[in-house]
């Protein structure tokens, strides 16, 4: 709705189209409260916000400019009525969502400011709700999506779909920031278990709406969209239900959700129709064969290496190689693993500062038997780590390890 | 560049055209088309549409007559500010007004540049 509104205000008034979409959804709640819910509430509310836009535009259109290409019609009374209406028809609300995605990850927004400005436009989330998704407070929230604001003014950033030569690397940064959504919903692990899975849910949900519109309807887009699936169908299954973490291998695999498997595989197929091959593509692979592995044990471990080889190849960071030398020491044991990972370029410092080579290191020197190693780099994780859960595992195994000589 | 107003005399009723909403909302859209060419050419300055409701202050005295006060034909039933190099070009384009369809009339006049 404030994708719809903004159209109509230009992206310089919104906060005013988000002041509409609140007074629309303030008159639903005075009105649900004292009436019966109406039959389709929905509509109701997009009805009602329609004609607080109309009350906005009456009350402003003196003071100040609209959409460039459509404020003369929403000045004149001639032509208010029907220029609001066309903006809420469906195609045209699509189109809105569009411009917004790629207004609020736009290359001129500092990487900070995109995701809190998306979840704020087009996905509704409340200031608190962002900051608790961030891990941040509100002040910090607030601080900056006003200095998201004061860019999109200041660089004159249009709200509109870019077309030609620009379209190609502004997709680029809407994947980005569609994927970083993704994981910090997926991999935080320090935040509320609701609140992730709406994170991921909304990627899911923006990165759906992007590939049904025919901008975004390319390889890349189902590539991204896979890769979602995959993961997402594992969500319930990473965790007991007094928050444990539960290892891939411990995992039970009938709970992992088929449906959602089923729609990896479809848009995996759909990502295969074109001939790039974009990271996307690769780590869509990846979470697939994990995905449709019979059993830990029979997962194709020397086709994930490949895969895991082209991909560096894309992205060479030490994240990639790390996730790469687990797999091949499935394939040539945990000394080869071990081995790998020392020759990623700055270990040391990732080591102090990321508390994931340390874990990692250390189940790899449980594997191989050597408990004195795996003692110290466990014991350097659960210092680093930030999640309780994180902790606890680590600690479970601290206590599994031979007691030191 | 010249300005001209239009101002649309006559023609069926607005408000009461909504008595009918499929040929109410047909106009609507005819003269949102129409405006909208305007606006894409850069002739587009302003306009409103009027109500039929209205009141004539007039002389010294300031005597108040209520409206309707002319006839049905001559009512001003609304005005559009254009932009136009000449008097030609502004009839030119008012022709492709709605008001036509409806039985009205358009009156075209030049902005006066009052000399100092």
């Amino acid at each position: 709705m404030v994708s719809a509104l903004t159209r109509l205000f230009g992206i310089h008034n919104l906060a005013l189209a988000e002041d509409v979409v609140q007074e629309a959804f303030l008159k639903a709640c005075q009105e649900w409260r004292l009436n019966p819910i109406p039959p389709n509430p929905s509509a109701w509310l997009l009805v009602t916000a329609r004609n607080r836009a109309i009350d906005a535009i009456r009350r402003n259109r003196h003071q100040v400019a609209f959409s460039e290409d459509i404020t003369h019609l929403l000045n004149s009374e001639y032509t208010t009525a029907g220029t609001v209406d066309e903006m809420f028809l469906d195609e045209e609300i699509a189109d809105s969502q569009l411009r917004m995605i790629f207004t609020c990850c736009h290359p001129d927004l500092t990487p900070e400011m995109r995701i809190p400005l998306t979840l704020r436009t087009l996905s509704g989330f409340g200031i608190q709700e962002i900051a608790a998704a961030l891990l941040t407070n509100k002040e910090t929230i607030t601080k900056r999506l006003y200095r998201a604001r004061q860019s999109i003014r200041e660089r004159g950033i249009r709200f509109e779909i870019p077309v030609g030569d620009d379209l190609a690397p502004r997709l680029d940064t809407v994947y980005t920031v569609l994927y970083l959504l993704f994981n910090e919903g997926y991999n935080s692990g320090r935040v509320d278990e609701l609140i992730r899975k709406d994170l991921c849910a909304e990627a899911m949900r923006l990165c759906l709406l992007l590939s049904q519109h025919r901008i975004g309807d390319r390889p890349s887009t189902y590539a991204l969209l896979s890769l979602m699936c995959f993961h997402a169908s594992r969500f319930d299954s990473r965790m007991t239900s007094d928050n444990e973490i539960v290892l891939l291998q411990d995992q039970d695999r009938s709970a992992w959700d088929r449906d959602l498997i089923r729609r990896g595989e479809y848009y995996i197929n759909r990502a295969a129709e074109g001939e790039d091959v974009s990271e996307y593509h690769l780590e869509a692979a990846i979470s697939a064969q994990y995905a449709l592995a019979p059993s830990f044990l029979e997962t194709d471990w020397i086709l994930i290496a490949g895969l895991y080889d082209a991909l560096l190849a894309l992205k060479s960071n030490p994240l990639v190689k790390l996730n790469r030398a687990v797999v091949l020491g499935r394939i040539h044991g945990p000394r080869a693993a071990i081995e790998e990972i020392r020759r990623i370029d700055g270990l040391d410092r990732l080591a102090s500062r990321h508390y994931l080579y340390n874990a990692v290191l250390g189940q790899l020197y449980i594997e191989a038997d050597d408990h004195e190693h795996a003692r110290e780099c466990i014991t350097r994780a659960g210092a680093l780590t930030t999640s309780d859960a994180e902790r606890r595992l680590l600690s479970r195994k601290l206590e599994s390890l031979r007691p030191p000589n | 560049m010249k300005e001209f107003l239009l101002l649309f005399r006559g023609g069926n009723d607005m408000s009461a055209m909504r008595e009918s909403p499929e040929n109410y909302q047909q106009h609507l859209v005819k003269w949102k088309a129409w405006m909208e060419a305007l606006g894409k050419q850069g002739k587009f300055i302003g306009g409103q549409p009027l109500s039929g409701e209205g009141t004539v202050i007039s002389g010294s005295e300031k005597v108040v007559t209520d409206g309707p006060y002319v006839e049905g034909k001559e009512i001003v039933g609304g005005y559009l500010l254009v932009r136009a190099h000449d008097l030609k070009e502004a009839v030119q384009l008012s022709s492709g007004c709605p008001i036509f369809d409806a039985d009205g009339a358009v009156e075209v006049r030049e902005v006066q540049q009052l000399q100092a």
